[in-house]
């Protein structure tokens, strides 16, 4: 009989795109359960370790937000690129969220209510260090293939913590009552 | 007294009462089937499908010997009489895999954010595609641009989450008699507008206390002042999912 394949712990990457950072403080919310996670996983690029890019082989993609600029689609690519499983995270990287609610809008309008000032003309930042925004936001899926979704605004601990637990034995992940939230 | 009439849900047996629809007869045996345009008060619409079932489907042995299935035909429950031993199914991988893709469909048609919705938490579209398992929108959002009305005093119009079920418009016509409002254009334009010269609600004679003001299923016809009441967690489908005491939506039984 053939010796048993030396577990190998998984790569996680995760990011935030056009996203508050709620999601992945909902992820801190799993506590001390994310001891046994690091058991099964080691984070490569995360705002958790600070790497500043996907290693070629990580198993796992973990995205909050949806895409409002070119530096959200780049992310995403690289994470596409790079990650066996991605994961839409949340309700703006599901359905564009409340940064979406500004694609009724003319983004040239936008502009401009924000950053004109009365009587100090229209200043509107166009550094080519900012990223250019698009004409309207976007869900994940509309740019890259998204393997899994984890609705929620944001999804919370328990729920992120089954989805997890679920996908790292194998399983499909499935949330139910209680779990299952848009908000 | 003769013995009741049945027929089969999911090869559960339930009685009905002569005129009665499959969706009626099941939610008063405790069934529940996902609906959204139907409401035990109204006429059924038929409209939304939801509650679609499968009727009378068959298996056929071949001449080789083997089973085949032959489906039976796709029918609204709500407005489907019940009949004496037929056999419906809801409850199955097909049907709830079509149910599934409707909620899915009128997720990416209108703008529904939950999380700045005041119905969020009592929504039955919300509700019904947390029953159903809905993770994704699986299609490309719509991101139909629509307007809010807020030009009543007492209630708020938000159009990007209509659903068209017309149970505000057959409240205001059959129980208000005020004819408030109705659906205008067709197919990808079709829209709710309200019965006055400006089109605005504010011009009508809508009272917050109408029953067109009070049955909306989903967020669109809201009372100002009366926005997140409920805490996160203590709402109506927080505590139970909708598919729980289907008898709540049942029809209520003339007093004799």
């Amino acid at each position: 009989m053939n010796a048993p394949l030396p577990k190998r712990k998984l790569k996680v990457a995760t990011t935030s795109l056009a996203g508050c950072f709620g999601c992945h403080m909902s992820f801190l919310d799993i506590d001390e359960r994310i001891l046994d996670l690091v058991e099964l996983v080691e984070f490569d690029r995360s705002p958790i370790t600070d790497i500043k890019h996907c290693s070629p082989d990580c198993d796992i993609g973990i995205i909050e937000g949806g895409v409002c600029n070119a530096e959200n689609v780049h992310v995403l690519h690289e994470f596409r690129k790079n990650c066996k499983i991605l994961i839409a995270m949340g309700a703006c990287a599901i359905n564009g969220g409340l940064p979406a609610q500004r694609n009724s809008l003319d983004i040239r309008d936008i502009l401009a209510a924000v950053y004109a000032q009365p009587g100090r003309g229209v200043h509107i930042p166009n550094d080519p260090e900012i990223p250019l925004l698009l004409n309207e936001v976007h869900p994940l899926h509309e740019v890259v293939r998204i393997d899994y979704f984890l609705p929620g605004c944001p999804p919370s601990g328990d729920a992120i913590w089954k989805f997890l637990t679920d996908l790292l034995a194998g399983r499909t992940p499935t949330l139910g009552h209680g779990l299952i939230h848009y908000d | 007294m003769s013995d009741p009439k049945t027929f089969f849900l999911d090869e559960e047996e339930i009685p009905f009462e002569e005129g009665q629809t499959i969706i009626q007869a099941a939610l008063s045996a405790g069934k529940f089937i996902p609906h959204l345009c139907y409401h035990p008060e109204f006429k059924p619409h038929g409209s939304c499908k939801l509650c679609t079932v499968r009727i009378d489907s068959r298996t056929v042995t071949t001449e080789d010997g083997q089973s085949v299935k032959i489906p039976g035909r796709a029918a609204a429950s709500c407005t489907t009489p019940a009949q004496e031993g037929q056999h419906v199914e809801s409850e199955v991988p097909e049907i709830l895999d079509l149910r599934r893709t409707l909620v899915q469909m009128l997720l990416v048609e209108g703008n529904h954010y939950c999380p700045s919705c005041e119905k969020s938490g009592k929504c039955m579209l919300q509700g019904l595609a947390y029953d159903l398992g809905v993770m994704d929108p699986h299609f490309p959002q719509y991101f139909s641009k629509r307007e809010v009305d807020a030009s009543h005093p007492d209630v708020l119009l938000d159009f990007n989450r209509c659903i068209l079920c017309e149970l505000c418009v057959r409240a205001s016509a059959e129980v208000d008699k005020k004819n408030v409002f109705a659906l205008s254009g067709r197919g990808n334009t079709k829209h709710l507008i309200c019965n006055s010269e400006s089109g605005k609600l504010g011009d009508t004679n809508l009272a917050a206390t109408d029953k067109a003001a009070n049955v909306c299923p989903v967020g669109v016809i809201l009372h100002k002042r009366h926005g997140f009441e409920v805490p996160y967690g203590q709402r109506r489908f927080d505590i139970a999912p909708i598919s729980d005491n289907p008898v709540q939506y049942a029809p209520v039984k003339e007093q004799v």
